[in-house]
Order: C-alpha cells, then sequence, then structure tokens
C-alpha cells in the first residue's frame, strides 16, 4: 500500500492545480486521510481509481460530517512583560473555527486488495454555500450514499443524476443529522414515567387545545 | 425425465411428513401455551430487584446510586433517592430507592444496567407472560412489582447466583476482618502506656 | 411551517425547524416526474411497502410496459430510526444494544462489527479466547442467515413456506445456542470492547459441535430437497445478471459480488481476528444471476462449516476481555476510525469520529444492504414484474440496516 504522502506528491504532480493536504489522526487507528478542494476533486477521484498503481475502485463508505462554528481556545506560551521583568507567560487565544460541512469518502481497491485511502471534501459554510461536486460518475456506489448525506445533512451535490431524499419523506424540511436540528416536539411519542418528552407533549396538546 | 426434480423433493417432503410421526427431532412443534419449552439458565426477559431475607423493603439491594439510570440506553429507569438511611448486609446505613420505575414498554433487555451495578441489585427475570390491556400504566413497573427475593434469584439462574452469593459472603467477611483488625489495633494502643501522653 | 407561524411562537420552545427556512438558503430538488403520464402505454406500479414479498417495508416504483420493466426506483426510509443521531447522544457502550437492531438477523456481527472500530479507536487488543468466540459466532450467524435466505427466497418463488420452516428448524437449533450463551435468541448485545461479554458455558461447546456435526447432514437433505428443482432452475438462471465491472463500481459486496465473480472477501483481505488461522475456500460464480447468487450461499454454509469445526476444536483458555477496557467511563482519545468486517451480507463498517467525550461526535454505519440495493434498478430492466420479486429476494436486504 502507496503511502499518502506520496499518493500526494503524484496527485499534485499529475492533477494541476488540485489543492491537497493531509488531515492527521492521532487515534491508535491511524488513519489519516487526504482534503481535497471542490474544483479537482473529480480529476483527482478520477485519478485514484485509473492510476495502475492505485486502481481504487471501490468506494466503500461516503459519509457527511457536521462541523459547526466553534470557539477553540488553546494555551500559548508568548514572551511578555510583567512587573517590568520579561518572562513568558501562558495566555488562553481564543479562535473562531468556522462551520462547515464535509463529505469523507474511504476508498479500496478490489484489484488490488489494498486500502483504504480517504478523502474528505469542505463546504464553504452552513448555509448558503453547501454545495460539493458528486463523485457518482466515477463511482456509482455514491449515488445512493450522497442522497442520504443531502437528505441528512443538506449538502447538494453538483453532477448527482437524481438528488432527493431518501430515507425522509418527501415533504420533510429539515436536516436531522446536523447538530443544530430540533425535534418537534408534536409526533406522536410513547410517554416514558421520567421523560421531558411527556412534558413537551403536554405542553404541545395544551397549546393545541388553547388555540 | 421433466419433473424429477420435482418429484425428488416431494420425497424429502414425505419423508419428512411420515417421520414427524415417528422420531422426535422430526416433529419440532411445541403446542404453546399448552406445552412450553424450557428456559435456558442465561435467559434474559426485564430486569427485577434482588432482596435478602424475608422483608423486602429492609433487605433491598439497591442503594440507588443511579449508575444504571445513567446508563441504560433508552432511559426506562426512573430512581428517587429516599431521605433517611437504612442499615444494609454488612449494617452500614445506605439510602435506599424511594422510587424505582421501570417502563417495560421501552425496556429493550440489553442487560447493560445488570453490568454495570456495583451491588449485584438488580438482575434479569425470566417472566416473559407479561401482557396486560392498559397502554400507559400497565406497562410501568414500580419498586414493589419489581423486587424479589434472592431465592427467586437461585431458581431462575442458579450459577450466577450462587456466584454473587459467593462474593457478596466474601466481600462481607473480608469487611468483618478489616473492621475487627481496626478495632483490636485500636484496643492495643489503648491499653499502651504511650496512650497516656507525654510524661509531663 | 411558513415564515410566520415560526415568528408567531418565537415566545415558545423552540418548534421544528427552529431557525427557520429563511435561514439556509436552499432549494428543494424537485422529485422525477413519473413516466406513466396517460398516452404513453406505460404503467407506473407501486410494489409495497405493505408487500409480503419485499423483505420489509421497502417500496419499488416500477414502470411497465406490458409485464417488462422499464424503470424501477427503490422507496425506502420507513423504518428509519435515526440510530446515528440516538449514538451521538449516548455513550459508546449505549449503542451496542442499538447495533443489534440494525440487521436483525445477524445481531452478533454487528456487535463484532461495531467492536473492531471501537478497538481500532481506542487501541485496544482482544485476548485469543475472545477472537475464537468472535469467530465461532460471526460463523454460527452466517449459518443462520445464509439458511434463512434461501428458505425466503424459495417462498417469494412460491414454495409456500415448505423449505423455509426446514430452515427455520435448523436456525432454532442455532438460536438456542445464542441464548444459552448471551441470553437473547436475537438481539445478543455480546461483544465488548476489547472482548466479549461472559464466558461460555458449561456444556456450550459439546452442543455447538453437536449442531455443526449434524448440519451437513441437513444441507445434503437441502440440496436433494430443491437442487434438482425444475421451477427453480427455470425461474433463477439467467434472471438479474449483474456484471463484473457494474457490481465493483457499484459498491456492490458481500455474496452478491462473489457471484459476479469478483474475488473479494474481507475475511481474506483484511484478515481481521484470527482469520488468516482457518483455511476455507471463497466460492465464487460465473454470471451473477440468481441461481449464482444461491449456490453462493449454499457453498458458503460449507465453508462456514469447515472454519467452526477447527474453532471449536482449537479454542485455547484464557481471559475474556482487554484488561484495559472500561465498562464505565470509556473515553477514547480524539480521532478516528472505520473498521469493517464480511458480514453475511457484504461489507459491514463502522466510521466513528471521537472528540475525547464519551459520547462519538460522529458514528456512521456503513450498511450492506442499501449500497447493495444501488443497482437493483440495472438488475431489474427489462424483466417481468415476477422476476423483479425474485432478484430483490437475492440481493438479500434487511430493512432495519438499509434504514437504519
Amino acid at each position: 500500500m502507496i503511502a499518502l504522502d506520496r499518493i500526494k506528491t503524484q496527485l499534485e504532480a499529475t492533477v494541476p492545480g488540485a489543492r491537497l493536504e493531509i488531515v492527521p489522526n492521532d487515534s491508535p487507528s491511524g488513519q489519516r486521510s487526504l482534503l481535497v478542494d471542490c474544483a479537482h476533486a473529480a480529476a483527482v477521484a478520477e485519478r485514484l481509481r485509473d492510476d495502475p498503481d492505485l486502481r481504487l475502485d471501490y468506494a466503500s463508505n461516503v459519509t457527511g460530517v457536521d462541523w459547526p462554528e466553534a470557539e477553540l481556545s488553546e494555551k500559548v506560551k508568548i514572551k511578555r512583560v510583567v512587573e517590568g521583568v520579561e518572562s513568558e507567560v501562558e495566555e488562553i487565544r481564543k479562535t473562531l473555527r468556522p462551520g462547515c460541512l464535509e463529505a469523507v469518502y474511504h476508498l479500496y481497491s478490489m484489484e488490488k486488495k489494498h486500502g483504504p485511502v480517504i478523502l474528505r471534501m469542505r463546504t464553504e459554510n452552513r448555509t448558503d454555500k453547501a454545495r460539493l461536486p458528486s463523485l457518482t460518475a466515477v463511482w456509482r456506489a455514491c449515488e445512493f450514499q450522497e442522497r442520504e448525506i443531502y437528505d441528512l445533512y443538506g449538502i447538494l451535490f453538483d453532477g448527482h443524476p437524481d438528488l432527493r431524499r431518501i430515507l425522509m419523506w418527501d415533504g420533510f424540511q429539515d436536516h436531522p443529522m446536523r447538530k443544530d436540528y430540533v425535534e418537534p416536539d408534536d409526533y406522536e411519542y410513547e410517554p416514558t414515567p421520567h421523560d421531558e418528552v411527556l412534558e413537551r407533549a403536554k405542553g404541545h396538546h395544551s397549546r393545541e387545545a388553547a388555540t | 425425465m421433466l419433473g424429477e426434480g420435482i418429484l425428488k423433493g416431494m420425497a424429502e417432503t414425505a419423508r419428512n411428513f411420515v417421520g414427524s410421526y415417528v422420531s422426535k427431532d422430526r416433529l419440532v412443534t411445541v403446542q404453546y401455551p399448552e406445552e412450553r419449552l424450557p428456559l435456558k439458565e442465561a435467559t434474559r426477559q426485564f430486569p427485577f430487584l434482588v432482596y435478602d431475607g424475608d422483608d423486602w423493603q429492609k433487605g433491598l439491594r439497591c442503594v440507588a446510586c443511579q449508575i444504571c439510570e445513567k446508563e441504560c440506553p433508552p432511559k426506562c429507569i426512573y430512581i428517587e433517592k429516599s431521605k433517611d438511611k437504612k442499615p444494609d448486609y454488612i449494617g452500614k446505613p445506605q439510602l435506599y430507592p424511594a422510587t424505582f420505575d421501570i417502563d417495560l414498554s421501552v425496556c429493550m433487555s440489553c442487560q447493560i444496567c445488570v453490568e454495570v451495578c456495583p451491588f449485584d441489585a438488580i438482575k434479569m427475570d425470566t417472566e416473559y407472560e407479561l401482557s396486560t390491556d392498559d397502554r400507559f400504566g400497565g406497562l410501568l413497573s414500580h419498586k414493589e412489582q419489581l423486587a424479589k427475593s434472592n431465592g427467586h434469584y437461585h431458581q431462575i439462574h442458579p450459577t450466577e447466583a450462587a456466584e454473587v452469593d459467593g462474593h457478596l459472603a466474601a466481600e462481607k467477611t473480608r469487611l468483618e476482618a478489616k473492621a475487627k483488625a481496626a478495632g483490636e489495633a485500636k484496643a492495643r494502643a489503648k491499653a499502651s502506656p504511650a496512650a497516656l501522653g507525654p510524661i509531663r | 411551517m411558513s415564515a410566520e407561524t415560526v415568528t408567531a411562537a418565537a415566545a415558545e420552545p423552540p418548534a421544528f425547524g427552529a431557525a427557520g427556512p429563511a435561514a439556509r438558503h436552499y432549494e428543494i430538488l424537485p422529485k422525477t416526474p413519473p413516466a406513466g403520464d396517460a398516452g404513453s402505454g406505460l404503467l407506473e406500479v407501486s410494489m409495497g411497502p405493505h408487500h409480503p414479498s419485499t423483505h420489509g417495508v421497502f417500496r419499488m416504483d416500477v414502470v411497465l410496459d406490458g409485464e417488462r420493466v422499464v424503470k424501477l426506483k427503490p422507496v425506502f426510509g420507513y423504518l428509519h430510526r435515526n440510530h446515528e443521531k440516538i449514538a451521538e447522544g449516548t455513550t459508546y457502550l449505549s449503542s451496542m444494544p442499538y447495533t443489534d437492531r440494525l440487521d436483525y438477523f445477524c445481531s452478533l456481527t454487528n456487535n463484532w462489527a461495531y467492536a473492531l472500530a471501537v478497538e481500532k479507536l481506542a487501541g485496544l487488543e482482544v485476548p485469543e479466547r475472545a477472537e475464537f468466540i468472535r469467530v465461532i459466532t460471526a460463523e454460527l450467524t452466517r449459518l443462520q442467515n445464509h439458511v434463512c435466505l434461501i428458505g425466503f427466497l424459495l417462498q417469494d418463488m412460491g414454495a409456500l413456506g415448505t423449505p423455509l420452516m426446514y430452515a427455520f428448524r435448523e436456525r432454532e437449533k442455532i438460536l438456542d445456542l445464542f441464548e444459552s450463551l448471551t441470553g437473547a435468541r436475537m438481539m445478543c448485545n455480546y461483544m465488548r470492547f476489547g472482548g466479549c461479554r461472559v464466558d461460555l458455558p458449561e456444556g456450550w461447546l459439546e452442543a455447538a459441535k453437536t449442531v455443526v456435526e449434524e448440519y451437513p447432514r441437513f444441507l445434503d437433505e437441502f440440496e436433494r430437497f430443491l437442487g434438482g428443482n425444475e421451477i427453480l432452475l427455470a425461474r433463477t438462471q439467467g434472471v438479474g445478471a449483474l456484471p463484473k465491472e457494474l457490481a465493483v463500481n457499484a459498491g456492490v459486496t458481500g455474496p452478491m459480488l462473489r457471484a459476479s465473480g469478483v474475488n473479494y472477501d474481507i475475511r481474506k483481505v483484511d484478515l481481521y481476528g484470527i482469520y488468516d488461522r482457518f483455511d476455507f475456500k471463497v466460492p465464487l460464480g460465473e454470471r451473477g444471476d440468481v441461481f449464482d447468487r444461491y449456490m453462493i450461499r449454499v457453498l458458503e454454509m460449507r465453508e462456514s462449516l469447515k472454519i467452526l469445526s477447527r474453532a471449536l476444536a482449537d479454542i485455547p483458555s484464557g481471559p475474556i476481555i482487554d484488561p484495559k477496557a472500561k465498562l464505565r467511563g470509556f473515553r477514547p482519545k480524539p480521532g478516528e476510525a472505520y473498521g469493517r468486517i464480511e458480514a453475511p451480507k457484504g461489507e459491514l463498517g463502522f466510521y466513528l469520529i471521537s472528540d475525547g467525550s464519551p459520547n462519538p461526535y460522529r458514528y456512521r454505519v456503513r450498511p450492506p444492504s442499501f449500497i447493495n440495493l444501488t443497482i437493483l434498478e440495472d438488475m431489474c430492466l427489462n424483466h417481468l414484474v415476477a422476476d423483479v420479486v425474485i432478484i430483490l429476494g437475492s440481493v438479500d436486504i434487511v430493512l432495519g440496516e438499509v434504514d437504519r
């Protein structure tokens, strides 16, 4: 199995203009992934599928991840003058990580029996620019899974042959797997003895009775 | 010959049909509810609370630590702690649950509450004929319905119950020995002259 | 929900769509219009969701020209329980009983796949006895799943339940084994991170050996019963053929892929667990039609019996679970992992992202039945309606997995 760094340099050489970045993974699994920009994703995907050494002809898993806006705080050691003496002080620096939605592709090779090579694509933001190119033309396996990502996360895939909701029903308005999804309180629930569901259901019925 | 495969298949069916009158392993139907299959020892259905001795309120092992309530995946357990304490099987005063409800319509018999309980207070019962016609209250079991004796536990899961009794007894003897050793050390310290304080 | 009702309810606890449709500037793309309009001569039929042959609540919108299929769109989501969101709200251990209910016929392999993914994420090691128990239970699960599938396939063909009842008779013996080991017949909840929950009870190995020794006799009886049946051969040979390249590109895995002639069995490719110690063959088909898929499953059952008899003989004694594994307060380090196994239906994978908290940040199930349905339309084109039922039966779907 060719190392991810070599795959990255090969792709940068063969697909001009592609911006690739390796996303680290600190857990014991060590599965690092390749972040690709949207404009060249289809070319990179074709290259990965057709390259004679890699032959990644099997897209095993296509999944979406929601990264909402988060405030990251990290402790930074900086030199600062404190009471006339220059010393190293630890300061907490807060950065705002912008929100985005992400699609992750796990690629394997059935011919060469190696893998996984993990590909990632990120949208610009979570509201109006949530579009990504569809890789269904490269691997047919992405067809239903990209539909599921659209259904549950709201990422629009450009070039997908049939982008409709797949798991939720057609009139459904929201995207359930997003981190800021609020469940409706008017679905029929079996009230359990201690659940806040019971309180919400009671509140809803009393609101309905009042109107 | 056309149809030979089908005729061979029919011969197999006939062998099974006639064989069901003759041999036991071909007649697999159990006429429920007149006949019932014997349950395996490890079978689990819904949880119950174990109590030692005869009085279910005094012998209840549960100390309302609420670990099972937190770990339950569908959150079907509801516990309210009591305000007073009662002595447990070693004699130490512990809280007990004033309310312990399990909603059997939510419980999925996953046995995680049994695994995480540090006091061996909740175990799995094997009773499965619990149907009722009261949709909301009928499947909500309270403390009184859930408390069953240690004797019942021995009857349904003999090996497990023997193991639990074994380690609870071992724990009790270990704590008693520790208390005795601590008491002896204290008595020795009192009797020795150094305890009288420095000579003024 | 329109904008007026959202602002009116602003004072109350947030209702659904709380951010409001105005916050999200996307269009909902229109559904593709049906082809069976008046005058075209085509008939649009909805097969399901209440249908005895669709293996669960599954619907197919089929457009027919006479009896030939022109277009077929599968529609599902009737059993969608949003298992992935539930898992984000509870701990890693609490998701284990929910994985039983994904592919409800094969709960032990679902448990193993999840445990494998978490062990990759957290770096836990599984002791040898636990690995052997995992292999034994997984192969028993494969046996009972394949025999059930054959029973259901034949029922779809009109055999009215006799092969199904014979299959269930054997399946009961395996389910009895599961019950004496784990406590439940189907929803086993047996694997834990780093090993298994309890050790084998007294006499279980002997009972398992008896089942495994008697199984070939049942398989021979089954083959005599069905192998030469003309109706079976006429209805399945040449129906629903799937070419190799399309199968690989469409992400098909499992017996369906091997029936098309592609040699890809994750037990041999990834060598997860201790599968490198067992000597078994991977049966391959030639044409990828329904008959090949049926025969592959029969042959795979025989290979599983070989693995089982070897594993039951070689199982060592020892601990059951990794001593580093914690039951409560399990917090893996931040990172991600993808773990997959060869489930009886295909490649079952779990993708987990952890952010250091006791709940997973992202929990994803890669369901084999869902992805195998991608090429259902391609397989069913130009076939008769009755063939559609059989082709669906040979794909081997379980709606619990398709919809999660």
